[in-house]
């Protein structure tokens, strides 16, 4: 488990970062409760320069604060962090420089003013060189097409064309990393697919280290090789996204159409597949998803009038829906 | 987006992320400011006839304010000891202190909402700071109706009344202004710093600023002493105006204060605006620690 990395290059290093919220809930006119919340319970990670990593977890896991910790918008509580060697709590303006930051649900631009007026005013606050900023501008303006909204105030665009000016406006002070926070919720699928491959260019050809929390696995699967599960503010899981179904312990579905019905399939020696669902002449046989089908495929064939079969890839969200039950029932 | 930008400001630039120069807050704080205003201008400009509307619309809004003296004078001669042209010099300076500093600090009030639907935090990751960022959002030149109606109110005052001028009178009411504007800011940003604590505390702040300017427009015999204790040394919103103007007036001052105290109001601005400083910068770091 865990991805090897180059500690030379590391550009994120979190050691045993907490944040401890003191939530006061009233209970009468003058008297309230205090109640300690751990958002983010000894979180250590480090994410290499140029590495592309999902955040991935339930509400309230803790995503949000880890994601403003490293923005430097929230002070930790304990352990320490760094991006870039930066303090981010200490240096947060001078850090602000080299980091681009979407939120996907609140907007860094100005609601009122058109997309270019915000662009404008992020050419002088970040002191973008003229030239640089215009091969920035020009670059997003085609690859998000943006050229038909930039003179449209920012609170008539649909949320995707608002996303997109979003992006834009994180990057046009070349950051070398950018987190972006649910950055495709609320998108049609073709908002999507475009954001996605914005995000996987932008990775590819600039270098720049991304940092992304989403509830859409498919955005893990189409973007990130490494994947960080975070529950109850600790992080249950770093590594590939391959390596996610092991310690999940998922199972891979084998789906069998036989020439007639018969009672549930079984095969002798193989205990780890179980039949799990039988209709008609179609079977369901569970097996784990890290054994081969193909020797399970020819028993079938030869106890079995097999006429047909496939085999279904586990749902990552069931996998880590395991993983949450597995680890709260401990 | 090709064509450059009005330039408002003759920075020097740097490489982002290549060499950190330090500079002081005050001054980034200040250029931000100019940067964000120079935008909401440019974008109020587009709509002319909506900003000479709703800077009319201001300015008439508060005239009616005076229309009420007026109508009050109509049947007495002298309130509280004052006559009409002395309670115009006390109203048009609180008014045009009071415009001054909302016109360029009105935006602090919308604190409280920013930290209710988290849109602070897209201020905290940008790199300038928060103050400015907040005190120039939404910068609203309509105000300037405010600040003119409280500048014709003084006018009349200034050549209606027989005032002895001195050259310290003289130099009294540009000075008598900008303190008396400079304190109403601080009140502004300690208002919102007490937003990042109690969000719902806008109200407070307005009782504070838009209050405190109706308190100064009257003269301070009119109310009881108490009161005019408390505006004295607690939130010494008496410097903004009474103290300063009595001296031009040559009356007495309220609670028996020596002459020099008309002379305070500059140190008073100062002393306010480190408080306010330190509330602001408390209040963030609360934020910053809790996140709500």
């Amino acid at each position: 488990m865990g991805v090897s990395v180059d500690t030379d290059t590391d550009f994120i290093e979190l050691d045993g970062v907490e944040k401890v919220f003191d939530v006061r809930r009233r209970t009468g006119f003058l008297r309230s409760e205090r109640r300690e919340v751990r958002a983010v319970d000894g979180i250590s990670f480090r994410v290499g320069r140029g590495e592309m990593v999902g955040y991935i977890g339930p509400n309230g896991a803790g995503k949000s604060t880890t994601i403003k910790m490293l923005t430097g918008i929230l002070t930790p509580s304990a352990g320490s962090l760094r991006v870039a060697g930066i303090d981010p709590s200490r240096e947060r303006t001078r850090l602000a420089q080299r980091i681009g930051v979407v939120f996907g649900q609140r907007t860094t631009l100005w609601w009122d003013l058109p997309l270019r007026d915000s662009y404008r005013l992020m050419h002088r606050m970040y002191r973008i060189p003229d030239d640089r900023f215009r091969v920035n501008m020009d670059r997003c303006i085609e690859l998000l097409d943006l050229a038909e909204l930039l003179d449209v105030p920012v609170r008539q665009l649909s949320l995707g064309q608002r996303m997109r000016g979003d992006i834009a406006a994180a990057l046009l002070h070349d950051p070398e990393v950018l987190y972006l926070d649910e950055p495709t919720i609320g998108l049609d699928v073709v908002s999507k697919a475009k954001v996605r491959g914005f995000l996987r260019d932008l990775n590819a050809e600039r270098g720049t280290t991304v940092l992304l929390t989403t509830h859409d696995l498919t955005d893990i699967e189409q973007l990130c090789k490494r994947v960080m599960v975070i529950d109850h503010g600790r992080l249950m899981y770093d590594g590939a996204l391959a390596g996610l179904h092991e310690v999940g312990e998922s199972e891979r579905m084998l789906v069998v159409d036989l020439e007639r019905e018969l009672p549930p399939i079984v095969l002798e020696s193989e205990h780890s597949v179980r039949t799990v669902k039988v209709e008609g002449v179609r079977q369901w046989l569970a097996f784990p998803a890290s054994a081969s089908a193909a020797p399970l495929v020819a028993r079938i064939a030869a106890e079995y009038p097999l006429v047909d079969l496939s085999v279904r890839e586990p749902d990552i969200e069931a996998v880590i829906a395991k993983m949450y039950a597995s680890a709260s029932g401990l | 987006m090709a064509e450059s930008v009005e330039s408002v400001d003759v920075a020097v630039r740097e490489e982002p992320g290549a060499v950190f120069v330090p500079r002081s807050r005050v001054v980034e704080g200040v250029r931000a400011y100019g940067l964000i205003v120079a935008m909401w201008l440019r974008s109020t400009m587009a709509y002319r006839t909506s900003f000479v509307l709703t800077t009319f619309g201001n300015f008439a809004a508060t005239a009616f304010d005076f229309v009420a003296i007026l109508l009050m004078f109509s049947h007495v001669d002298v309130l509280g000891g004052y006559t009409l042209p002395e309670i115009a010099l006390l109203y048009g300076s609180a008014g045009t202190a009071f415009g001054l500093a909302d016109l360029l600090m009105g935006s602090m009030d919308r604190l409280g909402r920013r930290v209710r639907d988290g849109t602070l935090d897209t201020l905290l990751v940008r790199p300038v700071p928060v103050l400015a960022q907040v005190a120039a959002d939404r910068f609203a030149l309509r105000r300037l109706g405010r600040v003119s109606q409280g500048a014709l109110v003084l006018g009349y005052a200034l050549v209606t009344l027989d005032i002895d001028w001195t050259v310290a009178k003289v130099l009294m009411v540009p000075l008598m202004l900008l303190s008396g504007a400079a304190i109403f800011a601080a009140v502004f940003v300690a208002g919102a710093a007490f937003q990042f604590v109690a969000q719902d505390a806008s109200q407070v702040q307005n009782s504070f600023t838009y209050g405190g300017a109706t308190l100064l427009q009257y003269p301070p015999t009119v109310f009881a002493t108490d009161l005019v204790r408390g505006v004295t040394f607690v939130i010494p919103l008496a410097f903004v105006n009474w103290l300063p103007a009595l001296y031009v007036l040559g009356r007495d001052y309220p609670l028996g204060l020596p002459d020099w105290v008309a002379f305070l109001p500059p140190l008073v601005a100062g002393a306010c605006w480190a408080v306010a400083g330190l509330a602001w910068r408390a209040g963030l770091r609360a934020y910053r620690s809790t996140g709500s």
